[in-house]
């Protein structure tokens, strides 16, 4: 009896508006954390667009200077943010329990508020476009540029603000998932037994853990320094811009990790999979990317050769970002090695998988030539460098997030998104990102620098300048072409079966889409890959038991009266201090009425 | 459906490492505190003796105000130990206490720092004055914030012990839990004590 009651309650609040509001269920909120991020994705690539219409030819109109430094900035940031992360997030939320055998992650109402949080601070960011203008001073906003001096304007301080918010957000969300991973694996799922997907997503939770409160420091000095005349970066007063920088690169090299890793990721579950053998060198890929995560706080000064770090600063910096190069290196080698000799399924999956080695690779080599000093000087603020990072951003991180979207929808939603229209994505993508970014390379070395909003005729640059927006409408049309796979995979029925590509891990022995309790029992680990164990030694997904009650946390809307507190608390340092104070009440009384709600 | 999910109490959730969420979640959420206190404190010793106009920190410095208040911050780590020792023997008035002393302490040294805040501002120091008093009041400010944060807590929890149902069954894990977050916030102060007050410039 109690049980019906318990399931009609449930199957009463599982659709309407405001049982996504209060949804505390971790594959919620990862779809929440997904849509989100894409529709930011469509907005960072509208920007993107407008970027390449004016650059395509010299002398070009479209925008002004002062448009256009907020569009850069916006872009990065948008796609940084507001994109790629939060669509990491979508994947890690809606995995790791599924993957370590899990019901929910750890905290599954902190996890409701890490994506309120979340959205709290992309809408600050993003209304800063109708609320006085944007950030304009690129995406580490360096001082002495970002100060009152040069950017009395509000658009800094929506900047700083938002990613005060943002960080916030990532800090909480990294904290949760970092608890699930160590402390809820399946039973004979011991650390070298986890997929690797999840060892990347315990380093990432490490890496943002460790790296945002030394931004959130940095973004403190710098408002003081905008609101309350303080010196921390103004030189003259004793302050040192070059201090912010260190601070920055200190988040930001760690950040760069934090936005590829995940893609390696989700490579690392699709190529074995597609290749039907187990992925090669397990051990290599696991202290490959824990490496990554140690070394990855040890190279933050290849961002400031150029500021006259001194030669020992230099040689060091150097020989580490050479060091980092060879742990990502060893990786190539072995998906390489996994597909070697496999019996590949070549499916759209498997395409953006593929690609992601070769395009991910062109931008690794061109960042180890950043290592040294003397190539830095040469490249620093000019297009190669805009044509590395989006090789490694866009050929690594969004090819290898397309990956995933294609591998892991049918379990996400019980339908498989059309393979000829996903394969027409992927030759736009394909060929839409190298026509955009390779073009790049030669405007560098031709002398273009980064962020100018025109140029005259007669440079040399008019030629590959037109091909990379050429290239650029391939991309929206490639994604274009996606959004409408989407829309119409959405209407058919869910005929998806469980585990269509025959994976190996756990997120395949249950349903497609799974249910709110994710497995009716826990399947049991013997193997790193345990359904190709169970499938090999004939052994049965053990039956649930006859009575079995499952207890899961009941909806909250604390989470998201506590989000809007902390964004209350935000816009006050933007406004009023008046709203900051309220806010403060709201985050305490939703704090307490958190502690004293019934989860039983 | 095999399985229908449904509001009962839960079953002892057996964890993998063995240690409560709850108190993982803390220990990792005091590492990123490491790095959020180490950036500030490298800040200050960035800048130490960089300020160009006084009141230098010679001047204006109160070492036997501060080793007072410091005195008086430490030993609410003692009344914190003594509460998480009265909860985990069974003796809810003592937990409660040690934790209403260990508020009224950290109030105090809130106060102590209230005070300097206002004698240093009366003497012409305030965060725009120099480089020493930008990250002077950045770091001690930001770290009094953390003993107000705790403050808070430690008196939520005292609040939740007079209910019918006290803390619960996770008292003695909440009090812990509590303590590591005071006791980091004490281990925090004496370096930024004997950084900022003890070392001579
Ligand atoms: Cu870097």
């Amino acid at each position: 009896m109690a049980t019906a009651v318990g399931a009609l309650a449930h199957t009463e609040e599982h659709s309407g508006l405001w049982s996504w509001l209060t949804t505390v269920d971790h594959k919620k909120i990862g779809a929440l954390y997904g849509i989100t991020g894409f529709l930011f994705f469509l907005l960072g690539g509208a920007e993107a667009v407008a970027i390449r219409t004016q650059l395509a030819v010299p002398n070009g109109t479209v925008v002004d200077a002062a448009r256009f430094n907020e569009l850069f900035t916006m872009h990065a940031l948008t796609m940084i943010f507001l994109a790629i992360m939060p669509m990491g997030a979508a994947f890690f939320n809606y995995f790791i329990p599924l993957q370590i055998g899990a019901r929910d992650v750890a905290f599954p109402r902190l996890n409701a508020l890490s994506y309120w949080v979340f959205l709290s601070g992309a809408v600050i960011l993003t209304s800063s476009f109708f609320l006085g203008g944007a950030p304009d001073g690129g995406w580490f906003a360096y001082v002495p540029l970002t100060g009152k001096q040069y950017s009395p304007g509000t658009g800094l301080d929506f900047y700083v603000v938002g990613l005060m918010v943002l960080g916030l957000s990532s800090l909480l969300a990294s904290l949760n998932f970092a608890v699930t991973i160590i402390n809820m694996r399946a039973p004979g799922m011991t650390l070298m037994r986890m997929p690797v997907y999840m060892w990347i997503a315990l380093v990432v939770a490490f890496l943002l853990i460790l790296s945002l409160p030394v931004l959130t420091v940095g973004l403190i000095q710098l408002l003081f320094d905008r609101k309350f005349g303080t010196n921390f970066f103004t030189p003259g007063s004793g302050g040192d811009p070059i201090l912010w920088q260190h601070i920055f690169w200190i988040f930001g090299h760690p950040e760069v990790y934090v936005l590829i890793l995940p893609a390696m990721g989700i490579v690392s579950e699709v190529l074995p999979v597609m290749s039907r053998k187990p992925l090669f060198g397990y051990s290599a890929i696991v202290f490959a990317s824990a490496s990554i995560g140690v070394l990855g706080f040890g190279v933050w000064a290849h961002h400031m050769f150029t500021t006259g770090l001194g030669t020992v600063p230099q040689v060091v910096f150097s020989a580490s970002t050479m060091a980092i190069g060879v742990p990502t290196g060893i990786k190539i080698f072995n998906w390489l090695g996994t597909m070697y000799g496999g019996n590949i399924r070549f499916v759209t999956a498997t395409y953006f998988a593929v690609a992601f080695i070769a395009t991910f690779t062109i931008g690794g080599i061109s960042g180890v030539m950043h290592a040294s000093p003397s190539v830095d000087a040469q490249h620093q603020d000019s297009y190669f460098v805009v044509a590395h990072l989006h090789y490694v951003l866009f050929g690594g991180a969004i090819m290898g997030i397309f990956s995933g979207i294609f591998y892991w929808f049918p379990k996400m939603t019980g339908r498989l998104l059309d393979e000829a229209t996903g394969k027409l994505t992927f030759w736009l993508m394909f060929v839409g990102l190298n026509l955009t970014f390779f073009p790049m390379h030669f405007l560098g070395l031709a002398g273009m620098p980064r962020r100018i909003y025109t140029y005259d005729a007669g440079l040399g640059w008019e030629t590959w300048n037109f091909v990379a927006t050429i290239g650029a409408y391939t991309i929206a049309a490639s994604v274009l072409v996606f959004v409408v796979n989407f829309l119409m995979t959405m209407r058919k029925p869910r005929t998806a079966p469980d585990n269509p590509w025959d994976g190996a891990t756990l997120e395949w022995a249950t349903s497609s889409p799974p249910p709110e309790h994710d497995f009716d029992v826990i399947p049991p680990v013997h193997d790193r890959d345990p359904l190709w164990y169970m499938r090999d030694h004939n052994i049965a997904m053990p039956a649930p038991p006859e009575h079995q009650h499952i207890h899961m946390p009941p909806p909250s809307y604390f989470p998201l009266i506590m989000g809007l507190g902390v964004a209350m608390m935000a816009i006050g340092v933007l406004s009023t201090f008046a709203i900051t104070a309220l806010g403060i009440v709201v985050v305490i009384y939703s704090t307490w009425g958190w502690v004293l709600e019934p989860t039983d | 459906m095999a399985a229908a999910t449904h509001h009962t109490a839960p079953a002892e959730h057996a964890t993998t490492m063995g240690i409560d969420h709850r108190k993982l979640l803390m220990w990792i959420f005091l590492a990123s505190e490491c790095l959020f206190f180490g950036s500030l404190i490298s800040t200050y010793m960035v800048f130490r003796g960089d300020s160009i106009v006084g009141p230098y920190p010679a001047e204006i410095l109160d070492i036997p105000l501060t080793s007072t208040s410091t005195f008086v911050l430490l030993m609410s780590s003692l009344t914190m130990v003594l509460a998480v020792y009265g909860a985990q023997h069974g003796r809810p008035t003592m937990m409660r206490v040690m934790l209403l002393g260990t508020i009224i302490l950290g109030l105090g040294f809130l106060g102590f720092q209230t005070y300097e805040f206002r004698t240093f501002g009366a003497e012409g120091l305030v965060p725009s004055t120099n480089q020493f008093g930008a990250t002077f009041f950045v770091l001690t400010g930001l770290h009094g914030t953390h003993v107000g944060v705790g403050v808070l807590y430690l008196a939520s929890l005292l609040l939740a012990s007079f209910r019918r149902t006290g803390l619960g069954r996770d008292q003695v894990l909440h009090i812990d839990i509590a303590g590591l977050y005071w006791h980091f916030v004490d281990i925090v102060w004496i370096v930024i004590f004997t950084i900022i007050y003890l070392i001579p410039q």
